[in-house]
Parts: structure tokens; C-alpha cells; sequence
């Protein structure tokens, strides 16, 4: 993943909108979450960052504790179809209706094709899914975009 | 000779406390029953009458008087808050460390059953927690409502999202209610801020609790005001470890208090992973931690260890065969205000203290927990690791009274059998032998090196 160039127009609008962040289930590769930490710093959200090794329950409590308006979930040791079963059905059971959930890094193990695993993380309720190699600008522009559309539906 | 009584009414006894300033030196205690029937101001009397009396010539000039409460139950609260292991959990130490006795934690938003359960309990004081700062206000400000139309009239500690604070603040004052506002306890993930709340605890305790009979007249013959026991015990810890800037401390501890009805333990230590590579997670822990444990006492909570381990392993503690433990441990509370008459009795209290140690101990350290991963075993740590702490302090009568004190407080060591829970290893294990911690904590207000030089030379070794 590479860093973000700063985009310092757009900050204001996503100021005190909160992002929680964390690799999920077993997992204990740090790196990656560090530079979305960063990067979403940068951009002028506010970031809670669970860190390594964090499960479903961690980062529902958090969310509804800190009002997260997204998750970003990472999962780099290939157990995201396990570690990720049933995230948007416990996010509704712990309250949390409507928040965006993207989940990215590598998702599975071996060479399955891209599409079949998007569609599989997408009908487990995942907003978002990215392929190994996605850059960070990527899902900042589409975090961005989510959430000037949840606005936008809102005010109506 | 110029004397500093150091006052603790107890829900038992009253303890007093003379020390010398001048000479830095303990010139004698005593402990009397509590007379919270009549009217506390005796029994204090009482104490200090006959600590007079004990001590006699010279005649003690009695300079100041300093004293902590447990009376009446002690400083009975309630925490509430948003997701358990978060801000509950945070506004639960923040009364802790406060001194408070805690009944009970609530969380998300009060159901009516809650509050029923709530006004049953009546506690002395609430502390209402919830939300991030800039994160969930709606939680805070409801349960702001539902204890604004309770029968509640406990002083609430408004400890929550700042942005929410004060639409809570007025919704509790325009119902009538007393209310604070001070900083969240927890304002951020993973960071908690115990210490705005525990004062804010401290100045309603001071101004607004006095409610046994008497106590108001002892309120008004002290200086700076009567604290909750356990608060004036962690202050002793925090002095004792952390030194002044004259004197130095001694480093990280740990203190365990076993007493008739509770055993309060306190750590003063960051408690980080002292092994390279574990992950530590969960909440962060207060420098100055306090737990208490409400099952575990060698009398009022006598009863309660029998239910939950068994008169066998009562039996094994104690170093006794066949003997009918279960008669004398039933009997406990009964003979709340007595030391042990026989051997049978003494060695009944020694198993029950073993059991106290060890259990409330266990509780109060952190803990390993090993998880698999596609890297091999990874180690997660939750809590304080203590394996570190150089000293171990044993106070209080199942302690200090005990025909085997030294057998007690290892019973709070680490253990090759249980290597996950981390248990200090190998740290200097010593006695409050006078039972002076409390005053030591009083003391530290006033005077911080003398009490800690005090502190020092009333520790002894085992």
C-alpha cells in the first residue's frame, strides 16, 4: 500500500467524522494499519486504531462508544472469510444499523479469482472490499464518496 | 509530647493513630468498636481517650487530627456507563480508586428494571459515564433523563462525553438533582482518566456525605476533612512506591489489605509486558490500580468462601484434618469483633487468609492468554503484568494477626504451575506490622516525607 498525498481542500468537510481501524481475529501483521492511521490522520478524520489481533466485538464496542462512522478493517493473514462471518449481522445486534464497513489486505489464502471473493465479503455486508495491492488513496477517495452520499441522504 | 492523630472509623472498629512528627516516630495505636448506633463521635473519643491513657507521660499535646471513613457502609456507589468493558469498566475504576464501595455497574441505556434496581440499592453517589469525547452522546443524555425522573437523590458525577456533559448537567439540576460535571473518564479508545473523577468524588464525599450520626461533629474537629478509608490506603501505596523528592520511594508494589468483610488490593506499577513480543490489549490500566473483592473476608465473608471452594480446601489451607470447619466458619460473622481464641480458630483464619490472598490476587494481576497464528503462538496480555513489582506488602488483621503471616503472602506470588497469571516473582515480601497504612496515607497530605520515612521504618521484612 502507499501513502496518501495530502488533499488538504477536502479536509474540512470529514473533520470529527471517525474511523475505527484494526486487523482482524489472529492476525499480527502491524504495518499496513499503521499507514492507514496515518493516512486518515492526514485527511483530518478522527481515528481509533485497535491495532493488532482484534476481533468483531472490539471493534462493534468501540464503534458505538467513540459513534464511528466507518470501519476499516484489515486482514492480511488469509482468515478473512472466517475471522470476518457474521460482522454486519453482529454490528446490527449491538445497535449499530447503518455504518460502512470496508475490509481489504489479503482476504483469502491461494489464487481465487477476484470477483467471486469480492461478491462473497459484499454479501456478508461489507461495503467495500479490496484485493491485495489496493492502494490507500483508493479507499479514502471511496470513504469520502460513501460518506458525502450518507450526507447527502440524510438531509434529505 | 506533640502528637498527630491519625483517625480511621471503621464499620467495626476505630482505629487511632499517634505519631510523633517531631521524632518521625509511631508512638502507639489502639481500635475500638465503631458505636454507629449511638453516635460515631464516641467511639472516637473512646479511641482517643484511651490511646491517651496507654501511652501516658508524657502527656500527649494532641497538635492536628487527620481521619478516613468507612463507616455506614463506607462511600456506596454506582457506575454507569456505555459499552461494559469500556466506559463502564472506566467508570468503575474511577470510583474504585476513588475509595468508593462499589454495588453495582451498569450499562448502555437504563431499562426501567435498571432503575428499579437502581433505587433499591440507593447508592450515597452516582457516576454517570458514557461516550467518547466527540463520540455517542445519546446514551449519556438519556440516562441523564431516566435518573432525572428516578426517586434517586444521589449527587451525580457527570464523567462522560464531554459534548454531552452539560445537556446532562442541566437535565439532572432542572429535575432538582445535585450534579458535577468533570472530565470524561474515558476520552479517547484505550485511554482512561481516572483522576478528575476521583477528585470530584472526593470534595462530594467531604461535603455532602456525612451522614452517620456524629460523624458531622469528627468532620469538624479535623483538618482537611474526613476521605474514604481506601483512599487514604492507595495514597500510602502511591507515597510508599513513588517517593518524595526528598526521600525516595520504593519502587513498584503491590499491598494487600484482608479484612473482616473485603480484601482491597493496590498496585502501583504501568504493569506493561515485560517479555518481548506479547501484545498487550484491552483497556489500559491505572498507574495506581485499586480492586476490591466483596466475597472475600475472614469474617462478614467467611460464609461466602465456604460456598464457593469447599470446606476441603479450607481444610487444606488451614493445615487441618478432621475438624468441623464449616460450624466455625458460619459462625464468622458473629464474632466479627474477636480475634481468634484457640488454635483450631487461628488456624481456620490462616486457611481463610490463603484463600483471600490468593484469590483476590489472582484477580487483580493481569493474565497470558497464548493464540495461534499463522506465525506461530502469539501471547496476549490483559491487565497489570506484576511479575516485576519489587515489593509485596501485607496489611490488615488477616495479615498481621495471623499465626503464619509469611505462608499468607506467598500464597500472592507467582506460581510455576500457573505461569500465565502474572504474579510478582521475586519481590521483597514485608509486613505493615502496626497496621499504620492508612494513617501513612492521611499523613501524606500534610507531611509526604516524614510519613514516608515512617511508612519505611514500620515495614517489616519476612
Amino acid at each position: 500500500m502507499k501513502p496518501v498525498k495530502k488533499s488538504p481542500s477536502k479536509k474540512e468537510s470529514f473533520a470529527g467524522k471517525t474511523i475505527v481501524i484494526g486487523v482482524l481475529g489472529a492476525d499480527p501483521h502491524g504495518i499496513a494499519n499503521k499507514l492507514i492511521e496515518f493516512a486518515l490522520n492526514d485527511e483530518g478524520f478522527r481515528v481509533v486504531n485497535l491495532g493488532i489481533m482484534t476481533s468483531q466485538q472490539e471493534f462493534i464496542e468501540a464503534a458505538i462508544e467513540a459513534k464511528a462512522d466507518a470501519l476499516f478493517v484489515s486482514s492480511i493473514y488469509g482468515h478473512g472469510e472466517i475471522d470476518a462471518r457474521d460482522f454486519r449481522e453482529n454490528c446490527r445486534e449491538m445497535g449499530l444499523d447503518n455504518i460502512l464497513i470496508y475490509i481489504g489486505g489479503n482476504l483469502v489464502v491461494g489464487r481465487q479469482d477476484w470477483i467471486e471473493v469480492e461478491t462473497k465479503f459484499k454479501t456478508m455486508g461489507f461495503d467495500r472490499v479490496y484485493p491485495p495491492g489496493n492502494t490507500l488513496q483508493q479507499g479514502i477517495a471511496d470513504l469520502k464518496k460513501d460518506l458525502g452520499t450518507r450526507a447527502k441522504r440524510t438531509q434529505r | 509530647m506533640e502528637a498527630t492523630l491519625l483517625i480511621d472509623i471503621g464499620s467495626t472498629f476505630t482505629k487511632v493513630v499517634a505519631i510523633s512528627l517531631d521524632q518521625e516516630k509511631l508512638l502507639g495505636r489502639v481500635s475500638v468498636p465503631t458505636t454507629a448506633q449511638t453516635d460515631i463521635s464516641i467511639g472516637v473519643h473512646d479511641a482517643i481517650r484511651e490511646l491517651e491513657k496507654r501511652i501516658g507521660t508524657p502527656k500527649l499535646h494532641i497538635e492536628r487530627k487527620l481521619a478516613c471513613s468507612s463507616a455506614a457502609g463506607g462511600l456506596r456507589m454506582v457506575a454507569i456507563g456505555l459499552v461494559p468493558k469500556l466506559t463502564a469498566e472506566a467508570a468503575k475504576r474511577a470510583a474504585l480508586t476513588a475509595g468508593a464501595r462499589l454495588l453495582d455497574v451498569y450499562s448502555y441505556k437504563l431499562t426501567e428494571s435498571d432503575l428499579t434496581r437502581l433505587e433499591q440499592q440507593s447508592p450515597d453517589m452516582i457516576l454517570l459515564a458514557g461516550g467518547t469525547d466527540g463520540g455517542d452522546e445519546a446514551t449519556i443524555i438519556q440516562n441523564a433523563h431516566s435518573l432525572a425522573n428516578s426517586k434517586l437523590n444521589a449527587p451525580v458525577v457527570i464523567g462522560g462525553n464531554r459534548t454531552a456533559a452539560n445537556q446532562a448537567f442541566n437535565v439532572l439540576t432542572k429535575s432538582g438533582k445535585e450534579a458535577v460535571v468533570t472530565e470524561n473518564v474515558m476520552p479517547e479508545i484505550g485511554k482512561i482518566n481516572v483522576q478528575p473523577a476521583q477528585s470530584a468524588i472526593r470534595q462530594i464525599f467531604l461535603h455532602r456525605l456525612i451522614r452517620a450520626k456524629g460523624l458531622e461533629e469528627v468532620q469538624r474537629s479535623v483538618a482537611n476533612g474526613i476521605i474514604p478509608t481506601p483512599m487514604a490506603s492507595l495514597k500510602a501505596a502511591s507515597l510508599l512506591a513513588n517517593g518524595t523528592k526528598e526521600e525516595p520511594g520504593l519502587g513498584d508494589l503491590l499491598v494487600i489489605e484482608i479484612g473482616g468483610a473485603t480484601t482491597n488490593v493496590y498496585s502501583i506499577s504501568e504493569g506493561k509486558p515485560h517479555t518481548i513480543g506479547v501484545i498487550w490489549k484491552g483497556l489500559p490500566e491505572p498507574y495506581e490500580k485499586r480492586t476490591i473483592e466483596g466475597d472475600l473476608g475472614l469474617r462478614y465473608s467467611a460464609p461466602s468462601i465456604l460456598e464457593s471452594v469447599g470446606e476441603k480446601k479450607i481444610l487444606e489451607k488451614s493445615g487441618l484434618s478432621q475438624t468441623d470447619v464449616k460450624k466455625a466458619i458460619l459462625e464468622m460473622p458473629l464474632n466479627a469483633k474477636k480475634l481468634p481464641q484457640t488454635d483450631t480458630e487461628a488456624s481456620v483464619d490462616f486457611g481463610l487468609s490463603r484463600i483471600c490472598m490468593e484469590n483476590a490476587v489472582k484477580r487483580h494481576v493481569g493474565s497470558l492468554e497464548p493464540i495461534t497464528t499463522p506465525v506461530g503462538t502469539v501471547y496476549v496480555q490483559y491487565g497489570k503484568d506484576l511479575t516485576e513489582v519489587k515489593h509485596v506488602i501485607g496489611t490488615a488483621g488477616g495479615v498481621i494477626y495471623s499465626k503464619d503471616p509469611k505462608t499468607v503472602m506467598n500464597e500472592a506470588l507467582y506460581k510455576e504451575a500457573e505461569p500465565l497469571l502474572l504474579r510478582p516473582k521475586k519481590p521483597d515480601v514485608h509486613i505493615d506490622e502496626n497496621y499504620i497504612l492508612y494513617a501513612i496515607g492521611l499523613l501524606s497530605e500534610i507531611a509526604p516525607d516524614k510519613a514516608l520515612r515512617i511508612m519505611k521504618s514500620n515495614l517489616r521484612r519476612l
